[in-house]
């Protein structure tokens, strides 16, 4: 629950994640081996691991993509059940493994502005929190912007978050134009000489055209005043999202140039699968994943490990 | 990406038009097309294979109907079968419980309880007249409790004053000695978001159950959640027994079929759905709309309320009336393209329109999308009265400066030109013909009015293509565009 019972056991990051991802593979893991002791690769067991394969939300292209990839190499052949997951594994971290890179600020930009939007409840505001942390641990002045300015106690959130990190967060009463704030908050930072700005947005579902051109204009507002801004637009994946992450991904890149994603709450039961298809139909690159709510729980996306974790694999 | 499954029952069905009864095979091979679907869907996995095996149980040796194709006589067996299986639309929140009656709510982080709870408090409060309290137990996520107290504030419901220091579960304790003290009839409980394998969190929840008995348990889950809804469901189910199911987020493009999901393995009710993030924005749960949603075929209902949502109608009759006559001039055009903005885009309105997959792809093709009706619009605004009123005045220096003031080409401009006057003739002859009444007009014919859709839904799954007389208005390469000069219902 909160981090005053979980601080004593502080495991390595790869430890937790691995832990995490494993038991949201129990299932798709536990599948395959019931499926297999050594037995001949045929029809039917493909069609049942394509089966496991969606059921972790890999979608059913994707899965029928690798499922094929499988029977291509090992069709009629007698295989055992670590073989298949070991073949799966590797399939996916050669998808993964372009896209897997972590979010560098750049020291000539000051600040290198951060925006990070996404549907609602998806983790931007957690996630925020968490960057900050990990940013000025590293040394560098981070900035945050509050710039939710519907949801109720969306300020006072982020400014916890701020309080938590020990970083300045700039803020205008609810209710206050967020393109207007931005532009504010990056006067500021830069005033300050700050490294990095990181602008929070209300959450706001990708079929909502009036809240996608606010966001839209939230960009506009910031290239007025440092034309090559934002340097990173992040778009935060709830993990438990199903194939709705296509939509949103598209919609959201179209409309502000996504760079790069987060993916949350891998600490659950969720797999998170999506983003094995989502890496082929975008490439974006993924550059963290949240693991729990307490500050340190973002860790780089690695392609390996996520596709043994999500095989069940050490 | 998404094909809806009328367009892939159609291709299916091609092969076998005029056929007796439904069989075997034809059922296999329609019933892999329903699977994906539903996999697409967000449906988890083993309850589409439960339900593909009644299903397919019940199509064979069902007849044919002579007037519909097979595909849609088997749409219409899934249809009735998803309808079934998310069960009735009935269901509200059951008071039947010595005051206060706690209500718990639970689920994943941010799947949207606070929100819900203020909706349902809201809901209580105004529509059933009842006294209610809110307290949130969530000491865990940064100003949570300050957001509960807000939402209270905003909607002028109560909520349990904070304290420091307290446990979840000493909070439930002291809001229902609160709502016991000052005669309350419902208490409400927002609990903080739990993974459901957290087995110290789940600890506390059922902890805190045991501790106030609710009349209630909500499971409050997001329309977005992908194969991950059933275990999630069952996991909260076992742990701490739910009584019902809000589903949030139904005002997205997601397909819903974890909403199918939670309901198979709970068995609950869904018990109101969330549309959005205002605190009215909660409605009751239409199973019906649900099912269109999770085959693809658009959620028609909803956009016909929309519609006469945002549609002036004296606006749209004033049109009407005006195509008619054709008198239809470019200040009506932008009328109208103003009204598919309006509509949530053409993205809001796609996402509701059934059979769609054909006509998403021709207009992506076409380069067809909001922005494209925005030069539209922009290109209109940029003429003077005058032009607009009388188009023929637009010479070539004319062209020219709206080009500039609009920061489009004179190409576009012809275009919108030549659209406008391929709308103006098709609304004169439609004159003639009577016009075009209803639904059927709004999506350039071809639709049944909306009551029809539960019963024959595959009927419904061809748009309008190029050259077939229809199709939004303002559409560029989209053929001879229509309108839509009426609307059925009135709000
Ligand atoms: N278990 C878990 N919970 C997370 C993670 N990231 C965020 N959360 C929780 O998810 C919930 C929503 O997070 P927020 O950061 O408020 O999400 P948001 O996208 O800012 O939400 P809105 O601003 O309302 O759209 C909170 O309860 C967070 O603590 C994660 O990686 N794991
Ligand atoms: N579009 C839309 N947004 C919603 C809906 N319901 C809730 N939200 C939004 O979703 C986000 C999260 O909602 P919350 O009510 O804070 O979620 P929660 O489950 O209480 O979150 P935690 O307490 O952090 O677990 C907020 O931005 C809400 O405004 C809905 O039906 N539609
Ligand atoms: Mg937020
Ligand atoms: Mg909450």
């Amino acid at each position: 629950m909160s981090a005053e019972q979980q601080e004593p056991e502080r495991r390595g990051w790869f430890q937790r994640l691995k832990s995490g991802l494993s038991r949201t593979s129990d299932k798709l893991a536990g599948g395959i081996t019931a499926l297999f002791t050594k037995r001949k690769l045929d029809t039917k067991t493909l069609q049942q691991l394509e089966d496991l394969l969606i059921a972790s939300d890999l979608g059913v292209a994707t899965a029928a993509k690798l499922t094929a990839n499988l029977a291509h190499e090992k069709f009629d052949k007698e295989v055992t059940d670590e073989e298949v997951r070991e073949a799966f594994a590797a399939d996916i971290a050669r998808i993964l493994e372009p896209v897997a890179r972590t979010l560098k600020i750049d020291g000539a930009n000051r600040p290198h502005v951060v925006l990070v939007c996404g549907v609602n409840g998806s983790g931007k505001t957690t996630t925020i929190g968490k960057l900050a942390q990990q940013w000025k641990a590293e040394g560098k002045t981070v900035w945050l912007a509050a710039g939710d300015t519907f949801r109720a106690a969306a300020i006072e959130q982020l400014q916890v978050w701020g309080e938590r990190a020990g970083v300045p967060v700039i803020a205008r009463p609810q209710g206050s134009d967020p393109a207007a704030l931005a532009f504010d908050s990056l006067s500021q930072a830069r005033e300050a000489g700050a490294d990095v700005l990181v602008i929070d947005t209300a959450g706001r579902l990708q079929n909502r055209a009036e809240l996608m051109d606010e966001l839209a204009k939230i960009v506009r507002v910031i290239k007025k005043q440092v034309p090559d801004a934002p340097h990173d637009c992040l778009l935060v994946l709830d993990g438990t999202v199903g194939q709705n992450a296509h939509n949103q991904v598209k919609v959201f890149r179209k409309m502000v140039n996504v760079s790069g994603l987060i993916v949350t709450k891998l600490d659950g039961s969720a797999r998170g699968g999506v983003v094995v298809a989502l890496a082929e139909d975008f490439a974006l690159p993924v550059h963290a994943v949240g693991v729990g709510e307490q500050p340190d729980d973002l860790r780089p996306f690695e392609a390996r490990a996520f596709a043994r974790g999500l095989m069940g694999l050490e | 990406m998404f094909e809806s499954l009328s367009d892939r029952l159609g291709e299916v069905f091609d092969r076998l038009k005029r056929r007796g009864a439904l069989k075997e095979g034809d059922v296999a091979a329609a019933m892999r097309e329903v699977r994906i679907a539903l996999l697409e869907a967000d449906v988890a996995l083993d309850v589409v294979k439960g339900f593909i095996d009644k299903v397919t149980e019940r199509a064979i040796g069902e007849e044919v109907t002579r007037s519909v194709t097979p595909g849609q006589q088997v749409i219409k067996i899934v249809h009735d079968n998803l309808i079934e299986m998310l069960g009735s639309d009935s269901a509200w929140i059951e008071l039947n419980a010595v005051p206060p009656v706690p209500i718990l709510m639970v689920g994943l982080q941010g799947g949207g309880k606070t929100t819900s709870t203020a909706k349902i408090a809201a809901r209580l409060t105004n529509r059933d007249k009842k006294k209610v309290l809110m307290a949130s137990l969530d000491v865990t996520r940064p100003a949570a409790r300050e957001q509960l107290r807000v939402l209270g504030e905003q909607t002028g419901v109560a909520t349990l004053p904070m304290a420091q220091g307290e446990t979840a579960l000493s909070i439930a304790k002291r809001a229902m000695a609160a709502g016991r003290l000052q005669g309350y009839d419902v208490v409400m409980l927002d609990t903080a978001g739990r993974v459901s394998i957290d087995q110290g969190l789940m600890d506390e929840v059922r902890q805190i159950r045991d501790a106030v008995n609710p009349a209630e348990t909500l499971l409050v889950a997001d329309a977005m959640t992908g194969q991950d809804a059933v275990t999630t469901a069952r996991n909260f189910h076992d742990r701490i027994g739910l009584t019902g199911i809000v589903l949030t987020r139904m005002d997205g493009d997601a397909r819903g079929g974890a909403a199918l999901s939670m309901r198979a393995v709970t068995g609950v009710p869904i018990k109101a759905v969330g549309t959005g993030e205002k605190i009215d924005a909660l409605e009751d749960f239409h199973p019906e709309r649900v099912a269109g949603r999770i085959l693809g075929m658009g959620d028609v209902v909803g956009l016909v309320e929309k519609a006469a949502e945002t549609i002036e109608i004296e606006e749209a009759e004033r049109l009407a009336a005006k195509m008619q006559k054709g008198q239809f001039d470019l200040d009506d055009m932008l009328s109208q393209l103003q009204q598919v903005a309006k509509m949530g885009g053409l993205g809001g309105l796609m996402g509701m329109l059934p059979g769609i997959g054909k006509l998403k792809k021709q207009m992506d093709g076409a380069g067809v999308d909001d922005k494209s009706i925005k030069r539209q619009a922009a290109i209109i605004q940029s003429m003077t009265k005058k032009e607009r009123k009388n188009p023929k005045l637009l010479n070539a220096s004319r062209k020219r400066r709206v080009a500039g003031g609009s920061g489009t080409t004179p190409q576009e401009i012809n275009r919108l030109l030549k659209q406008h006057m391929e709308m103006g003739r098709m609304m004169k002859q439609m004159g003639k013909m009577g016009g075009m009444k209803g639904l059927g007009a709004l999506l350039g014919g071809g639709m049944p009015p909306p009551r029809e859709m539960p019963g024959g839904p595959g009927q419904n799954a061809q748009l309008p293509l190029p050259g077939s007389g229809g199709g939004f208005p303002g559409l560029p390469g989209l053929g001879r565009p229509g309108g839509f000069p009426r609307f059925p219902t009135k709000r």
